[in-house]
């Protein structure tokens, strides 16, 4: 029982840690709660269909559909946290200032909500398919009382999981509005460079792109993946102990892109008309 | 220019390089076979890993840097490496106690 609990918990945590962070910071937006509440509903209800895939999805470029798949996710998910940093440069400043969005702002709003509903929809996607998948196999396998207590596990990693994103929101939300969406948007810069991270990885591991040095570096003597501050790094920043060079390219163009994206759109809000 | 010149360095660093060691791995009753692969090192691996089984298998290894899903009853491709010599665990995360193996490079 703790065993699938532990599993479903690590499958969970890292759409429900971007659901938390991502709640937070749109915080004041028009319909939120609706456009969050979508997302995840379409990603639950995709992980599903997903999972049924899965068979179908593998076989797929020569057994490596599902790395194809897993990386044109995270491509989308990046743009979108991208867009959403950039975006925030400058109406991020606006609403802190005005306390809510008015007028343009509520309209611009709107259409940025509907964006990040499809990023939270990829989320719970990726991370909900391999779940139900899991979870599906428990529950066709055995079908005995150890089926039972595994299924049961399975559902309390998901609610632990759930708990964790509420509590990274909670705690986000207690953060003074002056400095708020300095550390939302710095939360989101580290998250997409790292899902370009593993996407990188991805498209490695289906050989698609060259590794480059393999691995660039091993840190994990010093902090390993499998302990529980390498993981909650690895889900938050994309820390890698073991990263390949082309891991370390896409995560530092990424943060790079993003970071000259947000510095130029507030220089612009900021030049007298 | 300058984004010109960056697409010409990354050129090289896309697709095609001399065919891969193909390998194969089994799954059944949650186990891998074999449970020790050997490697030559500085050589790209094309592992096919099989499931037999009718649950789903998730295909980790921290070390290797790799993690993938293998549905029940099906085949999938992982590539790995070059690598460097060395032993390289591996686990099937969805039973990690029994299913656990390792690649050994020399």
């Amino acid at each position: 029982m703790f065993g699938s609990a532990l599993i479903v918990f690590r499958e969970t945590l890292e759409a429900a840690l971007l659901i938390g962070i991502i709640a937070a910071a749109t915080r004041g937006l028009s319909r939120r709660t609706l456009w969050l509440a979508v997302g995840i509903g379409a990603g639950l209800a995709g992980s599903l269909v997903v999972a049924g895939l899965t068979e179908t999805i593998a076989q797929m470029a020569e057994g490596t559909g599902q790395e194809l798949f897993n990386a044109t996710v995270l491509g989308v998910a990046v743009l979108m946290l991208g867009w959403h940093n950039i975006w925030m440069a400058t109406h991020g400043r606006e609403m802190a200032a005005h306390a809510r969005s008015v007028g343009n702002a509520v309209k611009s709003g709107e259409r940025e909500m509907s964006a990040l509903a499809i990023l939270i929809a990829l989320a719970v996607l990726r991370e909900g398919s391999e779940t139900a998948l899991f979870l599906y196999g428990i529950a066709a396998g055995d079908g005995t009382a150890s089926g039972v207590s595994m299924l049961s596990g399975g559902l309390l990693g998901l609610l632990a999981g759930i708990v964790a994103g509420w509590v990274l929101y909670a705690g986000l939300t207690r953060i003074p509005l002056r400095h708020f969406f300095t550390v939302t948007s710095g939360l989101i810069l580290f998250l997409a460079a790292g899902l370009a991270g593993q996407m990188a990885r991805l498209l490695i591991q289906s050989d698609l792109i060259r590794p480059l040095a393999s691995p660039l570096w091993d840190s994990s003597p010093l902090l390993p993946m499998d302990s529980a501050l390498g993981n909650l790094l690895h889900l938050l920043a994309g820390y890698e102990a073991r990263p390949s060079g082309m891991q370390v390219l896409f995560y530092g163009l990424t943060f790079l892109v993003i970071l000259l994206g947000m510095r130029f759109s507030r220089a612009r809000t900021l030049q007298p008309n | 220019m300058k984004r010109f010149a960056l697409a010409l360095l990354l050129l090289p660093a896309i697709g095609m390089a001399a065919a891969p060691l193909e390998l194969g791995l089994t799954i059944k009753d949650h186990q891998f076979s074999p449970a020790e692969l050997k490697v030559p090192a500085g050589r790209k691996v094309r592992l096919v890993v099989s499931n037999l089984d009718s649950t789903p298998e998730e295909f980790e290894s921290h070390q290797l840097n790799r993690e993938k899903v293998i549905a029940g009853n099906a085949k999938s491709a992982i590539y790995l490496g070059p690598l460097t010599p060395g032993r390289y665990a591996f686990i099937g995360e969805f039973h990690e106690n029994t299913a656990r193996g390792v690649i050994v490079v020399e």
